[in-house]
């Protein structure tokens, strides 16, 4: 039986420090040693996006990285989008939108748009539907979450040339 | 799901020590969206997998006019199309790299890893072929050489042994009047796998009216992505027409050796080979013309 690993990371922000068995998924990971359940098991198989991550800077499916991978790494998670008592402007956006039904997809979608926008400010509609192509949302509520997308891009470049 | 051990390598030689101690029980990791789901879906069962992305020699990403591109096995796909000078200089890999998976998967999986898991529909395997792509692999014995087209065996096989391992590519430089393209027909936008695959890379001469030479690579039409030779050799020479790109796409037609299976029959594949093949030799025609 293989040895536990000690592994140590940072999350949103944090020096993190974890045992896990080589098999455990980053997923895993956080929603089981470390109760970070943010992060949602949808396909766990690196399909639907529900588990999206930021890891040094590129969006992951945290369920197809192993979490001994992540050794002396940064990896960020919608638990690290907010602050005490205030909504990330993405997090309000996807509210005002209503662009959520299950709830179940959200907190990939939201790490996704993250990701994009960290990079791309200002997408177009296509560049945002290219960028969440391996995001599903299984009540198909697309329209809305691409609009609020948009409006986050909208709002937040407006923010910052404020 | 059995228990693995992990080690990360941080050499080649330690990568291949590891490798050949435990024979088929050993596994590399590169960006891992296909081994790890295998492994813990049950279907692949592995005692080690040995992380050979942090080596020099997997990560390399260097392009010159001269001497071409050296592409590590472990370099994550939007690495490639990321790259304006490597996108201008192999627009077919890149046309490749762009499609595999959506953004999470480019982030991670590797063209290495792509075509180190053989899958007959991979779409960067068309590509690597008819960029004439030489596979470098290290191994107990030493590195050898094999060509992108001779590397897959099988569905999931290829002719790495116990104890190797692919590190990296080395492609040619483009020559004067060249340049590539892949395409693929799915039947959704994104994220899926093709039911066909078709990559041309394409030499014009000076006038860019004649074919110098032509390379046609073909996926999901037989057990490994196949190298359409005989519809390659025809262009060599001819003028660039409709009748010379109609004829050897029909040519690259009787190669096909499609099954029939959830995503498409064998008379729409072979139909598609056709189709395919027609559309990227000319658009890597087109390319030529506009560059």
């Amino acid at each position: 039986m293989p040895k536990k690993v000690h592994v140590q990371t940072t999350i949103n922000g944090e020096t993190v420090e974890f045992l896990c068995e080589p098999r455990q998924s980053l997923l895993e990971v956080l929603r089981d040693e470390l109760g970070m359940t943010g992060a949602k098991e949808g396909c766990n198989n690196g399909n639907c996006g529900a588990c999206s991550v930021i890891l040094d800077g590129r969006l992951v499916n945290s369920c197809i990285v192993l979490g001994v991978e992540t050794e002396g790494k940064t990896v960020e998670t919608v638990e690290g989008l907010a602050e005490p008592g205030k909504l990330h402007p993405i997090q309000e956006i996807f509210l005002e939108d209503a662009a959520l039904q299950c709830g179940i997809c959200t907190p990939g979608f939201i790490v996704a748009t993250k990701a994009l926008l960290d990079k791309n400010p200002n997408p177009t509609e296509y560049e945002v539907r290219y960028w969440l192509a391996g995001n599903l949302c299984r009540c198909t509520g697309y329209d809305k979450i691409v609009r609020a997308v948009l409006d986050s891009a909208q709002i937040m470049s407006s923010e910052v040339g404020a | 799901m059995r228990a693995f051990d992990y080690i990360p390598a941080k050499t080649v030689d330690e990568a291949v020590a590891l490798l050949a101690e435990k024979g088929d029980q050993a596994k590399p990791l590169s960006g891992g969206t296909d081994l790890i789901v295998m492994v813990r879906e049950g279907r692949r069962q592995l005692d080690l997998m040995v992380d050979v992305k942090d080596i020099p020699e997997t990560n390399v990403l260097s392009y010159s006019q001269e001497t071409g591109l050296h592409l590590g096995a472990a370099v994550p796909c939007y690495q490639i199309y990321a790259d304006d000078e490597i996108s201008a200089a192999y627009p077919g890999l890149a046309d490749a790299a762009k499609i595999i998976g959506g953004t999470a998967i480019q982030g991670r999986a590797s063209v290495g890893g792509n075509l180190c898991n053989a899958s007959p529909a991979a779409d960067t395997i068309p590509p690597l072929i008819v960029l004439e792509a030489v596979c470098v692999i290290a191994g107990p014995n030493g590195t050898r050489d094999v060509p992108a087209e001779q590397f897959c065996t099988g569905p999931g096989q290829t002719v790495l042994e116990n104890g190797e391992f692919l590190v990296s590519f080395k492609i040619p430089a483009p020559k004067n009047n060249s340049s590539s393209y892949y395409l693929r027909f799915i039947p959704r936008n994104e994220m899926d796998i093709a039911v066909v695959g078709a990559g041309a890379s394409v030499v014009l001469d000076t006038e860019k009216t004649s074919f110098v030479s032509a390379r046609i690579g073909l996926a999901a039409v037989a057990p490994t992505p196949l190298f359409a030779e005989e519809a390659s050799a025809s262009l060599a020479g001819r003028e660039v027409s409709d009748e010379a790109v109609n004829a050897a796409a029909e040519a690259a037609r009787h190669i096909a050796r499609p099954i029939s299976d959830m995503r498409g029959t064998i008379e729409q594949r072979v139909h598609l080979v056709e189709v395919l093949t027609r559309r990227a030799l000319n658009g890597a025609i087109h390319r030529v013309k506009e560059s």
